[in-house]
């Protein structure tokens, strides 16, 4: 939804006009007089979002479905709701060393302080990561350890209430799992993982917000988050399709669920429905269609996103297992993940743990280039940048990167992909292919150090509003920093949230700049066999009235 | 509170030996069965902590990826930031435990008005940490000397280096004063900072008086004081080969100087101190990203619930014919 859209006359803190750039970027540091321990948090509108719906936890056979709101007083935990978490901490602290390692290691050196986004942003100096996890840690403490049992709040502790739980929904919900901390963390203390914990003690008791939960459900049914039904998908693809035969003037096959094929694609869903993601999903079919490739799409493992991974551990692996089965009983050789963020989190990091071993699958090849992706030999999943670098760099690909000469290009890193899996180089080889204008951030903000969109796990909902424009002020100030040096106007990622929710920060920190998938910039710039001369881009925007740039500020 | 209560504690702890050396209870007390008594703990402590740790699973391989990953081959990977295989991993983890390789990468951000955003270099902590930490080695390994004889070579070496400056009789260890300096650094950065002053609690202000303490009494001791060095280490030596005997003429301020170092070590098996053994065992670190390449195995793995093929073409099998999409079952 374009700016212009959505303003009304009297917008609500579920809107972006509600907010003004000035006023927002108006942070107090200043810590409350009363001690952290003692302050609760705000329960206003625009930094929380809407709790889980009874009927998608009783679908998934999870804890305590009813209707209940953060707004109220009760929250209507199970009678006994203390034991519950008591319990699920122990049993955690039992099961992953991360956790027992992260309650125990911390001395508060405060380096993590100014690296949350949601602090830089906002202040509030329970966004430090540091405290984030004290809120955890001082229960743990207080239940836990010798010290905390004999001198309780002096060795840091404190009693687990009603009112703590109430926080630890707040601030677990303000956080996106995005690892920044983690870098500059001497222990390598990982706030994802605390919020993980967090969140998967919350889930015991029924309290999680409906942004995941709903995606969740629909993902277990019908195979994506969207609850896109099987035709629904072919329709979509099929509109794609039209939209490229405009473009191109090439018609194209959409092989679904095909037994047979070389290869499965597997892509996050928000790129089937959401702009600017589709015109990325265009550039998957049309790189196929020219490659030649024998691979099939998938209605039953048709998301690579994992909002389980938002969850808890067991429902990260109920969704992640329809890829591996999926991809058995179709019979392909390998798969192949379009580009997303916290996808790449759970296929990187978690599915051959959780799902696998897919012995069942052979050890990725290119069939374009003969290339051996090793570094997949076990999980046989490779990243669609991995693939495309590959095939360029082995000249495959007719690329006319002047398509894009209206574009001044910035690149934004994605969290997970950079700090779980360290794919840096891949997009930045493939950028400097399909375009001619490409300029970085500051290093500070780019690559291992890069910021959050301000909604990544599951926090990209509007109802977040304020947060997501606080939380989104690094990223979208390095943004405005290159639009007003370089006249950049074009964001590119390579993550299904960050085009949905990156679009947002730009109108508001960098208004003017618009945010673009990896392979849209591709596969404008890819000169296909047998295609008509390109007057438009996937967008269906006339090449040439953007070939004068408009929207540039300054040169270089 | 959080700042007073330590202080009071570290200070009380400071004052009882000196009190208690007056008589010849407190001598045994404080010279002999505490350094009994905090060595068991630390040791007995620390061994513990670490076997609760190491027996915690590593269900899943985690790194925090600081570089470039290793993929295709004409994309050259960072080895140390981002290691992928154990070569790596142990050159990312020397990195970390002798260099604070992490801590290095810190920035400071600052909110100006625009709004603009200005990431500076922030080293401090750093250099304040390194010095810390490395000051406080090279004062244990020159405190060989009263605990061993012969006294092995290198102590000798540490010594000399260490007082290379020749300022006063006996030479001022350079390693003294930059650990009283770098303690009372971190103490007033902790103070200074408003953030870091909210998220404080009374064990992060703790242990910095304690080492303060023992930083202040040592110096007492060595420049003062000018206490019986030799008496020092005959009753150090005693303690060791558990033959302890009470040596005469000891100054007050020894046993002050040794019932806080054995505090010390019997409060290190419950404190945060223990980051100094916990860090090897960071899972972010100390794992290679080699995911994809070597499957990692959860010990307690089990099996869920999933939503089938079977039957999510049950539910929609009939769209799925209408729409010409294959399916298993007619």
């Amino acid at each position: 939804m374009s700016n212009a859209q959505r303003l009304s006359a009297d917008p609500k803190p579920d809107e972006m006009d509600f907010y003004d750039p000035q006023t927002v970027s108006q942070v107090d540091y200043t810590p409350p007089a009363a001690g952290w321990m003692a302050t609760k948090p705000d329960f206003r509108p625009g930094t929380w979002i809407y709790p889980g719906k009874a009927k998608h936890l009783e679908y998934l056979g999870m804890a305590n479905p009813r209707d209940w709101s953060p707004a109220d007083e009760d929250w209507k935990l199970p009678e006994n709701w203390k034991e519950i978490l008591l319990n699920g901490i122990k049993e955690r602290l039992e099961k992953y060393r991360s956790f027992q390692l992260f309650m125990d290691l911390c001395v508060r050196c405060g380096a993590c302080a100014d690296k949350c986004h949601f602090f830089i942003g906002g202040g509030d100096p329970k966004n430090m990561p540091v405290l984030r996890a004290e809120l955890l840690r001082s229960v743990y403490r207080n239940d836990f350890t010798t010290a905390g049992k004999l001198l309780g709040k002096w060795a840091g502790g404190r009693e687990l209430t009603v009112d703590v739980v109430k926080e630890w929904f707040y601030y677990f919900f303000q956080c996106t799992e995005c690892r920044r901390c983690s870098v500059y963390c001497p222990y390598g203390i990982d706030t994802a993982e605390i919020t993980m914990m967090g969140r998967e003690l919350l889930n015991l008791l029924g309290l999680n917000v409906n942004w995941i939960i709903e995606p969740v459900a629909n993902c277990f049914r019908t195979g994506n988050h969207l609850g896109i039904q099987p035709h629904g998908l072919k329709d979509t693809l099929e509109f794609f399709a039209e939209d490229i035969a405009e473009v191109t003037g090439i018609e194209l096959e959409i092989p679904l669920n095909k037994k047979g094929a070389d290869i499965l694609f597997v892509t996050p869903s928000g790129d089937f429905l959401a702009e600017p993601g589709v015109y990325t999903c265009m550039g998957y079919l049309m790189l196929f269609h020219e490659l030649g490739l024998n691979y099939t799409w998938s209605t039953y493992a048709s998301e690579g996103g994992n909002f389980g991974l938002f969850t808890s551990h067991e429902t990260l692996k109920r969704l992640n297992a329809k890829i591996y089965a999926e991809a058995k009983r179709l019979g392909v050789k390998w798969i192949l993940g379009g580009e997303c963020g916290h996808m790449w989190r759970v296929l990187h990091q978690y599915m051959d743990t959780m799902n696998g071993p897919a012995d069942f699958l052979e050890v990725p090849v290119s069939p374009i280039t003969g290339t051996r992706f090793e570094h997949a030999a076990s999980t046989k999943m490779v990243h669609i940048v991995e693939f495309t670098a590959d095939l360029i760099r082995h000249n495959k690909l007719k690329l006319n990167p002047s398509i894009n000469d209206g574009l001044r290009v910035t690149w934004h890193d994605s969290c997970n992909p950079a700090r779980a899996m360290g794919i840096l180089e891949e997009p930045r080889s493939v950028l400097r292919n399909v375009c001619n204008n490409f300029f970085e951030m500051p290093p500070q903000t780019i690559r291992e150090h890069t910021f959050c969109c301000g909604g990544g796990a599951g926090l990209g909902t509007d109802e977040f509003m304020e947060m997501r424009l606080r939380g989104g002020l690094p990223r979208g100030n390095a943004v405005r920093y290159v639009q007003d040096k370089f006249g950049v106007n074009r964001l590119a990622c390579m993550c299904a949230i960050d085009r949905a929710t990156l679009t947002t920060v730009c109108d508001f920190w960098a208004p003017g700049v618009q945010v673009t998938g990896l392979h849209e910039l591709v596969a404008n710039a890819l000169v296909m066999e047998g295609q008509k001369e390109r007057e438009l881009n996937l967008r269906l925007e006339p090449l040439e009235d953007l070939a004068g740039g408009d929207e540039v500020t300054s040169g270089e | 509170m959080t700042i007073l209560l330590p202080l009071v504690v570290a200070g009380v702890l400071a004052v009882l030996p000196a009190l208690g050396a007056h008589v010849t209870a407190g001598r045994w007390f404080f010279g002999v069965l505490f350094p009994y008594f905090a060595l068991v703990v630390f040791l007995a402590g620390v061994t513990l902590r670490v076997l609760k740790w190491a027996k915690a699973p590593v269900p899943f391989r985690i790194p925090t990826t600081c570089g470039q990953q290793q993929s295709l081959s004409w994309i050259k990977s960072s080895r140390l930031d981002n290691p992928h295989d154990t070569v790596g991993t142990i050159g990312r983890m020397a990195l970390e435990v002798l260099f604070f390789r992490s801590l290095f990468r810190n920035t400071r951000v600052e909110l100006q008005a625009g709004p603009r955003l200005g990431y500076g270099s922030a080293k401090w902590l750093w250099a304040g940490g390194l010095a810390f930490h490395y000051s406080f080695l090279v004062i244990i390994l020159r405190h060989l000397r009263y605990f061993t004889e012969p006294v092995p070579r290198f102590v000798g070496w540490v010594q000399s280096l260490d007082g290379f400056l020749e300022v006063g009789v006996p030479p001022v260890m350079i390693t003294s004063v930059v650990l009283v300096g770098a303690v009372g650094f971190l103490f007033l950065r902790r103070v200074w900072s408003p953030q870091l002053r909210y998220l404080s609690l009374p064990a992060d202000y703790f242990p910095l008086f304690l080492i303060l303490a023992i930083g202040a009494s040592g110096l007492l001791l060595r420049h003062v004081v000018r206490t019986d060095i030799v008496g020092v280490k005959t009753h150090m030596l005693g303690v060791l080969s558990f033959h302890p005997a009470l040596v005469d003429g000891l100054h007050g301020l020894f046993y002050t100087h040794l019932f806080l170092v054995c505090a010390l070590f019997a409060y290190f098996p419950f404190s945060k101190l223990m980051h100094l053994a916990g860090v090897f065992l960071s899972p972010t670190r100390n794992l290679a990203n080699n995911n994809r390449r070597v499957r990692h195995v959860n010990p307690w793995n089990y099996p869920v619930t999933v939503h089938t093929y079977e039957e999510y073409e049950d539910e929609f099998r009939d769209k799925m014919k209408a729409a010409g999409i294959p399916v298993e079952k007619e």
